[in-house]
């Protein structure tokens, strides 16, 4: 056990399990998006995903939240400690240091970070939950009586705002993974050397397809294809 | 040509600072920028003021002596180039000049653009080396090694410690650095039996002396001289995790060293 503890009080073990945690994150994020197109095969499909989450699933469910619940926890406060570290490290800042190559997407990890980490919230609270039901439909049963969250999702993208942050949010966790789906593999040194070793695609191409898949749910209901 | 510049002037280490303006006049394209910097102190010399301290030596790009930030670039605007090897043909007449010492907590300002960089010594004495007992020496080549292990090796042997790493880095991190020396000598069969031992107490060192974490953001390889590549730093991370997840006590039996 020691030396977990000294791996964790490391930079490099605290990036290793911002890393880990956030491949967990990954993972989950690109399951969650497939599940979420069903939406545009129509509500009974979507109700009933649901359906076969909450009901057979629902042991597995809990297991998925438990380690997930976990992952965020640890990202969040490890990329908190590094980032303090970050700045102590550096207590006289320059007056003019400018960005050769880092991009953008580096650049935003800490503050997109912290709005993914509200919209993770809102989300949960919101389609989860049910304590923020902008629509005012959470508590609608479908023709077959189930829970219809798929009406919950048509009525509350029509929201401008709601819809609006959602749109926000993944815009920067296609940001956050364009770095960190490149970034994690190196952290955890199971990239191979390269010429180049700034270029990414493989995560560029996760980054656009998380992206674009949660996108086109909003953007479906806006333009009226769900409905 | 003729030059505006700021430059940070302190006079010593924890004392109050500030940017300075100095015109460098009738700059000679040709000129190396610490070469235009000894004609900027002439006059300061001859005006019976302070000149501007700056760390150099061998001039010629290879003992990492030199560097500074060049208006917002560590080394300046050439890539793969230190102070003492750019030249003032990379900018233009009239062009205006910020020049900051390297920053970091780990790297005190001495004086004016002269920093402390002893932590990197510090790192390299708590594992960047390999134990062997001297003697007469051995034949060349009698450990065979194979051209893309030598040639790996070489390259991240290139590192000369000037700190741009630590300058250029968002974090203020030494990963590059400390990566390089591990890598260096953790790719050669003599740097195996201390290879994750070492990796241990470099990176121990280098969390002790206050760097930051990396967060791969990339610019330590664009502002290397050397142009050493952050992929040492996956296999410094690698051998890190390694060492941690397999290292057992060490046990002093008979002589310790
Ligand atoms: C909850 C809010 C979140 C915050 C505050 C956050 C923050 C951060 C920060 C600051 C970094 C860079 C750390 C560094 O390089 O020093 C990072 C890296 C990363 N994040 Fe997040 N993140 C969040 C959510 C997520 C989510 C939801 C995912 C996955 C879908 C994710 C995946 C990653 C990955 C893969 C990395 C790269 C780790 C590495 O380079 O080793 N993050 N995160
Ligand atoms: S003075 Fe030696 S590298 Fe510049």
């Amino acid at each position: 056990m020691r030396w977990l503890v000294e791996l964790y009080r490391s930079t490099i073990g605290k990036k290793i399990i911002m890393a880990v945690t956030g491949l967990i994150g990954i993972a989950f994020v690109f399951l969650h998006m497939v599940g979420n197109l069903q939406v545009f095969i129509g509500q009974n499909k979507f109700d009933a995903y649901a359906a076969l989450l909450h009901g057979p699933l629902a042991e597995l469910l809990w297991v998925a939240r438990a380690v997930l619940i976990a992952a965020v926890l640890l990202h969040v406060l490890m990329a908190w400690q590094l980032t303090r570290r970050a700045r102590a490290a550096r207590p006289v800042d320059y007056r003019m240091r400018e960005a050769q190559v880092s991009t953008l997407a580096s650049r935003t990890m800490r503050w997109g970070g912290v709005l993914l980490l509200v919209f993770i919230v809102f989300h949960i609270l919101h389609f989860t939950v049910g304590a923020i039901d902008p629509a005012g439909v959470f508590h609608d049963t479908d023709a077959l009586g189930r829970h219809d969250i798929y009406g919950d999702v048509v009525a509350s993208f029509r929201i401008w705002w709601v819809s609006g942050f959602y749109l926000l949010a993944m815009a920067f966790l296609g940001l956050h993974l364009f770095h960190g789906a490149w970034s994690s593999l190196r952290t955890l040194g199971v990239a191979r050397p390269s010429d180049h070793p700034l270029h990414r695609r493989i995560a560029a191409a996760v980054a656009i397809a998380v992206w674009l898949g949660f996108t086109l749910v909003p953007l479906g209901v806006i333009a009226g294809i769900v409905h | 040509m003729n030059l505006t510049l700021h430059v940070w002037r302190q006079p010593a280490a924890g004392a109050a600072g500030k940017f300075e303006r100095y015109e460098a006049r009738d700059v000679s394209p040709e000129m190396s920028f610490l070469e235009m910097l000894d004609v900027v102190n002439e006059g300061l010399i001859a005006a019976g003021q302070a000149p501007i301290a700056f760390d150099h030596d061998c001039r010629e790009g290879i003992c990492g002596m030199c560097g500074m930030m060049i208006s917002g670039a560590a080394h300046g605007p050439m890539k793969m180039t230190t102070t003492c090897q750019l030249h003032m043909r990379s900018f233009k007449d009239g062009d205006e000049l910020w020049l900051e010492p390297w920053r970091a907590r780990a790297f005190t300002v001495v004086r004016d653009l002269v920093v402390d960089r002893s932590a990197f010594d510090r790192i390299i004495q708590a594992g960047g080396f390999v134990s062997v007992n001297t003697g007469s020496p051995q034949d060349a080549n009698a450990i065979p090694i194979g051209k893309q292990e030598a040639d790996e090796a070489m390259d991240a042997a290139a590192c000369i410690g000037c700190g741009a790493c630590v300058a250029a880095c968002p974090n203020g991190s030494a990963s590059l650095f400390t990566a390089a020396k591990i890598s260096h000598l953790g790719l050669l069969p003599q740097g195996q039996p201390e290879r994750y031992r070492r990796a241990l107490r470099m990176v121990a060192q280098m969390d002790l002396e206050h760097f930051g974490g990396c967060t791969l953001f990339g610019e330590c390889q664009e502002a290397c001289p050397k142009g050493i590549s952050i992929d040492f730093i996956a296999r410094m991370n690698r051998d890190y995790l390694r060492a941690a997840a397999t290292a057992r006590e060490e046990r002093a039996v008979g002589g310790t060293g």
